[in-house]
């Protein structure tokens, strides 16, 4: 039988306003010393109380602006109820049945439309780390806003998952909310992953939720590992379950961490420490333009290609730097084309002065053969020299006219433009 | 109305005797007996009372305020702490 | 003149006219608790200072420096690194701290009798409960052992007690006064008031502390502290007084509602008009409310896992344990809806009822408490017998709106409290009205007798 995969996936990024979520402690705390960044609020101590951060309001709303979310009018936090060290409060602030924004999606390149659940505002936990049979707790990370962004469960392979991810990490970067970085835990990957037979349409019975894996790498070779163990055991008959697993990196497999009978029962409520949010929709947040609709622009503005207007939207520095450098180009007619080329090309350090990148590539526009006549002669030289690729290519090896091209850039000593040493050669092998 | 005195304990996190699991039991059965009495309310078209002070977007500034508090003190009530940290019994990574 | 007996903004005038200093004032009150609180077991903490107006706080209400358990086995050693809203607006306006006071553990209880470290006694009579959860604040003003106290109300924990011990009792609004540092029980229900020999005394309190600290999101930036300057009300004409005949049916003690009915009369003398009203939906107050008060306990608690500070959750109360099982089950899945949902659902049809009420009246009067204090262990075994004692003073902590219990008689030797309730956010009508009654009779200045 075959099978099809079925995958969601929840991504927790951390914002990087100021302060914390629920507290007017500072939530710069990489690499801090341990429980010096606390205060009543986020240590949980008896007697304190939250109070919201607007700026993580604002970022929150601007992310889900990004993926194309409703924004709910009347928004609530509620109290995530369960037992954890790394949970001051016993419970975690979080939304529930009233989240900020609502209803997304995201297109991936192939056309394919990732659906967004919702993406709402909570808290992170403090941090443990394991020691012999300690653990020992860290309170400074406690209460960091966190953005969750559910999806449905869309994704049919690990490739739509790491494409999705780098997709919305590019996001959460255009918009300057968080630094993004996987391996820093400033964005958080789980996968829901299950197998179907292919042609069903209702949802497995059971997902496996990887959960705590710290790159973009692992996560794509967690869920293969997960598919192919998953269709190993549909094929062997065996019942799958509802369960957590993790990642082992030494070892190349996925691990059992919480099995379904230890399942939670979060006990959700509205907090009722907090008013509610209302007219959330009305709040007026800036939104950069994505990189969805600058690449579609570059495309169509520049009549740049795909693979390269790729590279120049990675991040918006670059693509602004990019525009800054078409702007410089104006009036030397230096072309959108040529600058894309230079940049890519050369891999350009963005602090370089837009007008020295023109000056370069004028430099080297001048310094080529202009006149047709004497490219005609080397083109020659170099079909005579090379007879059997001339011959070759006339037999309809096209590839064969790469040897011809060296030959030209040799005999020229790298003063022909390539673009025009494939036309000169074509005419004169016709 | 009875009520699965185990499974509720287990997610309170209560460790309760033997003793105790009878006694809540029937006391707890008692006690939702007497809400029952809350069915007789017609709320189909009533909204649900969270928060009585009708306020809304009680939000702050995001300014780092005079709230922090020295390690020292972040630590002082913990049973258990070392090199700046509380500590716990192990709990696995997840 | 006994410096004890004085009430507080006596006892201002009075250092402001040198009668005595502030250390005299002191001592008075450290001497009286020296020879009183080994028999009432009002505080759990003494604290000795000089200088000041001494006040005692309710051991829930967060102290820096200064333990504090929530009369808890729990937390028998914690110690909080920062104050409350409250006290530090109380110490800002040279009011010292004298002691921690008793209560129920957590706030969870009716008599004073849960607290994990022995029951505070009566001071009317030490054989009867002093009733809860504030019972050491209602105690210790009871029996003139600080000037004033404060105390938590979230179903009646200030104004019961202040019944059954004949002092004055002020919850004021939900949202008037800040939470910050008051160790939770119920969020949406917990209030900090005023334990007082005087209405006027409440006054004053409230105008220090009332406002917005920045810390609780659920106090109003406007809400405007009262000011002490005003002129007391000396009558209550145009005052429209609505008494529900809700609060008047089966389980009130026939000779508290002889003295309630008196003070309604008085009322009446004084010139304000008496109207029947009508809160449909009191009946279903304890049910509403130990749904909701018990699903917030059950996941405020769970900050005590023993690890940041405290002990092991084992060392919860028996009725602590007993809330948050209750809670616990009522927030579960397949049970939200039918439990805590319903509940919140019925809270708004209670609210209305107010609302609707108050569309006719200035300001509701009736009974605190059905009985005066009790004999102590009598209830201890029957919780939902313990919980209905609370029927009067839950539905305003459902609603938020501010109440007053206030001096107005005695059965058979033990104090009876008027509760007056009023408008959400309006206050002052409910202290205005309680003055007015208090100036017109001597209730407030009778003394339990002290010599056992």
């Amino acid at each position: 039988m075959k099978y099809e995969t079925v995958i969601g996936i929840e991504v927790h990024v951390e914002l990087n306003t100021k302060t914390k979520m629920f507290c007017r402690c500072s939530a710069d705390y990489f690499g801090k010393e341990p429980n010096t960044h606390t205060c009543p609020v986020c240590l949980g101590l008896p007697g304190s109380l939250p109070i919201i951060n607007e700026e993580a309001i604002k970022k929150c709303i601007q992310i889900g602006l990004a993926l194309g979310c409703t924004i709910s009018s009347k928004s609530l936090f509620e109290r995530k109820n369960y037992f954890y060290p790394d949970l001051p409060k016993g419970y975690q602030i979080s939304q529930y049945r009233w989240p900020l924004c609502i209803k997304g999606e995201l297109k991936l390149d192939s056309g394919k439309v990732i659906r967004v659940n919702r993406a709402h505002q909570e808290e992170d936990t403090a941090k443990l780390t394991h020691q012999g049979g300690e653990s020992l707790i860290d309170f400074n990370r406690s209460s960091v806003p966190l953005v969750e962004v559910v999806t449905e469960p869309d994704f049919s392979s690990s490739e739509e998952v790491r494409e999705y991810a780098q997709k919305l990490q590019q996001i959460f970067r255009y918009l300057g909310v968080s630094n993004a970085d996987m391996e820093r835990g400033d964005m958080r990957l789980e996968a829901n992953v299950s197998v179907r037979p292919e042609g069903q349409t209702e949802l497995p019975p059971y997902r496996v939720e990887l959960k705590n894996i710290n790159s973009f790498r692992f996560m794509v070779a967690a869920i293969e590992y997960e598919v192919k163990r998953q269709i190993e055991a549909h094929e062997k008959g065996e019942k799958l379950s509802q369960e957590t697993r993790g990642w082992n990196e030494d070892k190349k497999e996925t691990y059992l961490q919480r099995s379904k009978e230890e399942a939670h029962d979060y006990r959700y409520f509205p907090e009722p420490d907090l008013p509610e949010l209302k007219n959330m929709d009305q709040i007026k947040v800036d939104l950069p333009e994505l990189p969805s609709k600058k690449t579609e622009r570059f495309v169509s503005d520049y009549e740049l290609n795909k693979q390269q207007v790729g590279i120049l939207v990675e991040s918006i520095e670059m693509a602004d730097y990019f525009e800054k450098v078409v702007e410089a180009g104006k009036q030397n007619n230096v072309t959108p084309v040529q600058i894309a080329n230079y940049i890519v090309n050369k891999k350009v350090d963005l602090s370089v002065d837009p007008k020295q990148i023109i000056n370069d590539i004028q430099d080297k526009t001048s310094n080529l053969i202009s006149d047709d006549a004497e490219f005609e002669k080397l083109a020659k030289q170099a079909i005579e020299e090379n007879q059997k690729s001339a011959d070759d290519f006339r037999a309809g090896k096209e590839n064969a006219i790469q040897a011809l091209i060296g030959g030209v850039m040799r005999l020229s000593k790298g003063k022909a433009d390539a673009a025009q040493t494939v036309k000169i050669l074509r005419k004169l092998l016709e | 109305m009875k009520i699965d005195v185990k499974r509720v304990a287990k997610l309170a996190s209560l460790p309760l005797s033997e003793a105790e699991e009878e006694k809540y039991s029937k006391q707890l059965s008692k006690i939702l007996d007497y809400i029952e009495q809350l069915n007789e309310v017609d709320t189909l078209d009533v909204e649900p009372t969270f928060n009585v002070t009708g306020l809304s977007n009680a939000m702050r500034e995001d300014q780092v305020g005079d709230c922090t508090i020295p390690q020292e003190e972040a630590i002082s009530n913990a049973p258990v702490k070392k090199d700046g940290f509380i500590v716990t019994k192990g709990v696995f990574n997840e | 003149m006994n410096i004890t007996d004085l009430t507080l903004v006596e006892t201002i005038k009075a250092l402001e006219n040198k009668d005595f200093s502030e250390e005299e004032l002191n001592k008075a009150y450290l001497d009286r608790i020296e020879a009183k609180n080994a028999d009432l077991n009002v505080f759990l903490e003494v604290k000795k200072n000089s200088k000041g107006i001494p006040a005692a706080i309710k051991d829930i209400i967060s102290t820096q420096f200064i333990k504090t358990t929530a009369g808890s086995k729990i937390l028998s050693t914690f110690i909080p690194p920062f104050n409350a809203t409250v006290v530090d607006r109380l110490l800002s306006n040279n009011i010292s701290i004298i002691g921690k006071t008793n209560l129920d553990e957590f706030a969870m209880g009716s008599s004073g009798e849960n607290s994990a470290f022995g029951h505070t006694k009566n001071p009317w009579d030490i054989a009867k409960v002093p009733g809860g959860s504030s019972a050491g604040s209602a105690a210790a003003v009871a029996a003139d052992l600080a000037v004033f106290s404060m105390g938590t109300d979230t179903g009646g924990s200030i104004r019961q007690p202040a019944s059954l011990c004949g002092v004055v009792g002020f919850k004021p609004s939900y949202g008037k006064v800040s939470r910050y540092g008051l160790m939770a029980m119920a969020s949406s229900l917990d209030v900090p008031g005023t334990f007082t020999k005087s209405v006027a005394d409440a006054r004053l309190v409230m105008g220090w502390v009332s406002g917005s600290d920045g810390m609780d999101s659920n106090v109003q930036e406007i809400a405007s502290p009262s000011t002490s300057l005003r002129v007391a009300m000396t009558d209550l004409k145009g005052i429209k007084i609505g008494v529900p005949k809700e609060y008047f049916g089966e389980g009130l003690d026939p000779k508290v509602e002889k003295v309630i009915r008196e003070a309604i009369k008085k009322l009446e003398e004084l010139g304000a008009e008496i109207v029947e009203v009508s809160l449909p939906h009191t009946q279903y107050g304890v049910a509403v409310y130990y749904i909701i008060m018990s699903s917030e306990v059950s996941s405020n608690l769970a900050k005590f896992d023993g690890i940041r500070f405290g002990s092991s959750r084992e060392d919860f109360g028996e009725e602590v344990k007993r809330r948050i099982m209750l809670g616990t089950f009522a927030l579960s899945s397949g049970y939200y809806d039918d439990y805590f949902a319903k509940a919140a659902c019925v809270r708004t049809l209670i609210k209305q009822d107010f609302e609707e009420a108050f569309k006719k009246v200035d300001v509701i009067v009736g009974p605190v408490s059905p009985t005066t204090a009790w004999n102590l262990g009598e209830k201890m075994d029957d919780p939902l017998a313990m919980y209905l004692s609370d029927a009067y003073t839950i539905p305003a902590s459902l609603a938020g709106i501010p109440g007053l219990s206030v001096p107005c008689g005695f059965v058979d030797g033990l104090p009876v409290g008027l509760q007056i309730l009023g408008k959400y956010m309006d206050d002052e009508t409910v202290l205005d009205v309680g003055e007015a009654y208090e100036q017109a009779t001597e209730w407030h200045e009778r003394r339990p007798d002290l010599s056992f």
